[in-house]
């Protein structure tokens, strides 16, 4: 079966953001970007079930501006076979992004879909759940573990209590969670012949999608500093502090 | 204005996160109904009756709805929710696997995590990890909401609402239950715990983690651990603190062992009390901590047990 993948550009993980002065977004000029984490995990996720046999295509689709064409071409230098690129330079919210993907998944019919289970920018952890309503498929979020048998897929999903492992019927929707897999790193070679991979660019007039949502982002602030607190030198001043000053205990 | 709780279950019983969504219901105002849907809730839906604010609760109960499987429940919702204005549910695995569904069912966005309510139609979230907030309007018939339960104190439970049951059965023939491996504790639960006390990689391995059980039992506390403290397999991954595993806020929050990562910090700086234990001095974890004590944290911990 063919799987399909998306993928999201994101600022890397590690960098401290700026809000911009006159507080309309945070400010990505200059910002070092990335894969987005969960991206990676579903990435990994496909190219080991077309390394265990279960898939016979990887197909990794992202939507964004041109420059997130890189984050495809990692992950064609991962193990994908060909990608997709939608391009737009709006901001598409998770609603736009899956009626997309839909339109994706109608004109591939891919057996499974993969995505992450959140974008690390937006931290709206939506755009699954919202492919497989659009699709009318059914899905397992947050994945810890998926294991494909025959016409099904067992997924274990991570619950607030611990773990669940429910059936779906193929095709399903797939989101990942940190703990599915360790991702591997793209080796050079494979960097090389990933700039020979298939890349097709559309726009979302293409699939007949309007990408403009009906949610507007009046602000964007730092969130309230907490105060520098003082180091204690004793537990006995600790417990002191938290008892009388804090007044915790 | 017409609210649509949908209550967190939890075997069977009503979750508290569902006290705190109601609260997050009321700042919006307007009318409140809970929907209580799974299998064997009328014990949910009696507790869900009791919050205050709340006017009618509607309970769906069968099989069909047993664990709040997506499919089921999208499906659910989506009969249910025609003449409200706002559906909300907390942010907890459950409210975050089922509301998107209905958001697209919808044809509207989802508002998720919101912590902050500024009218029927402007919300407050986090984004990036908690490191910016973001006011955000919604020009959408239907608010569909996830509400970060740590961001609004729990309605008291002194209320009278009507229980009514409703007939609704969906199909479902595209998911079902496998099984369910539950982490077993007496302890509070993280999320609603008053005093919670967390391990980091400085734990050394799982063994260690017993250190701070005696702590934790004296407290009255939960006890978390730090995604690196998980990753090396030392607690289970329910335990983990931080953007991609629960998202706490109690008084008191003790972080031990834990060099303070920004994944971290946006599952706990909204604590009211932060207290780090740490050998590093210059770990980020004491910029956000009100007191810090640097040390070996097996001769702290120890000390700290039989001193409370």
């Amino acid at each position: 079966m063919k799987i399909l993948v998306a993928v999201k550009r994101v600022i890397d993980y590690n960098v401290k953001i700026r809000v911009k002065a006159d507080h309309s977004d945070v400010d990505l000029t200059n910002v070092k970007m990335a894969m987005n984490p969960f991206c990676e995990i579903a990435v990994e996720e496909a190219v080991r079930l077309k390394e265990k046999g279960v898939a016979t295509e990887v197909v990794a689709v992202s939507i964004g501006p041109k420059a997130a064409q890189e984050q495809l071409r990692t992950a064609l230098a991962l193990g994908a076979d060909r990608a997709l690129h939608i391009e737009t330079d709006e901001r598409a919210e998770s609603l736009a992004v899956a009626k997309l993907l839909a339109k994706v998944v109608d004109d591939e019919q891919p057996g499974l879909v993969i995505l992450g289970k959140q974008a690390i920018d937006t931290d709206n952890n939506q755009t699954g759940q919202m492919l497989a309503a659009l699709t009318n498929l059914p899905q397992g979020t947050f994945a810890s573990e998926v294991a494909v048998d025959g016409d099904k897929v067992n997924v274990t999903r991570e619950i607030d209590g611990g773990l669940q492992t429910i059936a779906l019927t193929l095709p399903a929707i797939v989101t990942t969670d940190l703990r599915l897999n360790e991702p591997r790193y793209a080796k050079l070679p494979d960097i090389m012949k990933a700039k020979k991979k298939p890349m097709d660019v559309k726009t979302p007039a293409d699939y007949g999608v309007e990408v403009a949502s009906k949610v507007s982002l009046l602000k964007v602030e730092s969130p309230a500093e907490r105060k520098g607190g003082v180091k204690v030198a004793s537990v006995d001043e600790l417990i002191d502090k938290l008892k009388n000053e804090a007044k915790v205990l | 204005m017409s609210i649509l709780v949908l209550a967190d279950i939890n075997d069977g019983q009503l979750a508290s996160a569902t006290a705190h969504v109601v609260a997050a219901a009321k700042a919006i105002g307007g009318d409140i109904d809970v929907l209580v849907a799974g299998e064997g809730v009328q014990a949910a839906a009696e507790a869900a009756a009791k919050l205050d604010g709340v006017s009618k609760v509607r309970v769906a109960d069968n099989a069909v709805y047993a664990y709040q499987l997506a499919e089921p429940m999208g499906a659910l919702l989506m009969e249910l929710a025609n003449g409200y204005t706002h559906v909300l549910a907390s942010a907890s695995t459950t409210g975050k696997n089922v509301l998107p569904r209905l958001a697209a069912l919808k044809d509207v966005s989802q508002l998720s995590d919101v912590i902050g309510i500024e009218g029927a139609d402007t919300f407050l979230r986090p984004i990036y990890a908690g490191n910016a907030i973001a006011t955000v309007k919604s020009d959408d018939p239907l608010k569909v909401i996830t509400v970060r339960s740590s961001a609004f104190d729990a309605v008291a439970d002194s209320g009278s609402a009507t229980v009514e049951a409703i007939d609704v059965v969906v199909e479902n023939t595209q998911s079902s239950f496998v099984k369910e491996e539950l982490a077993q504790s007496d302890r509070p639960e993280l999320g609603g715990a008053k005093v919670v006390i967390s391990g980091g990689r400085g734990m050394g391995n799982g063994e260690n983690f017993k250190l701070l059980d005696g702590i934790a039992d004296k407290l009255g506390a939960a006890v978390g651990a730090s995604r690196a403290a998980v990753d090396a397999g030392f607690v289970p991954n329910d335990m983990q603190v931080g953007q991609t595993g629960k998202i706490v806020a109690p008084d008191l929050y003790i972080a031990v062992g834990i060099s303070g990562a920004i994944q971290h910090l946006a599952g706990m700086k909204d604590s009211k009390v932060i207290v780090a234990i740490n050998k590093d001095d210059e770990a980020p974890i004491f910029q956000v901590a009100d007191y810090g004590l640097v040390g070996d944290l097996f001769d702290i911990l120890p000390e700290l047990e039989s001193k409370l």
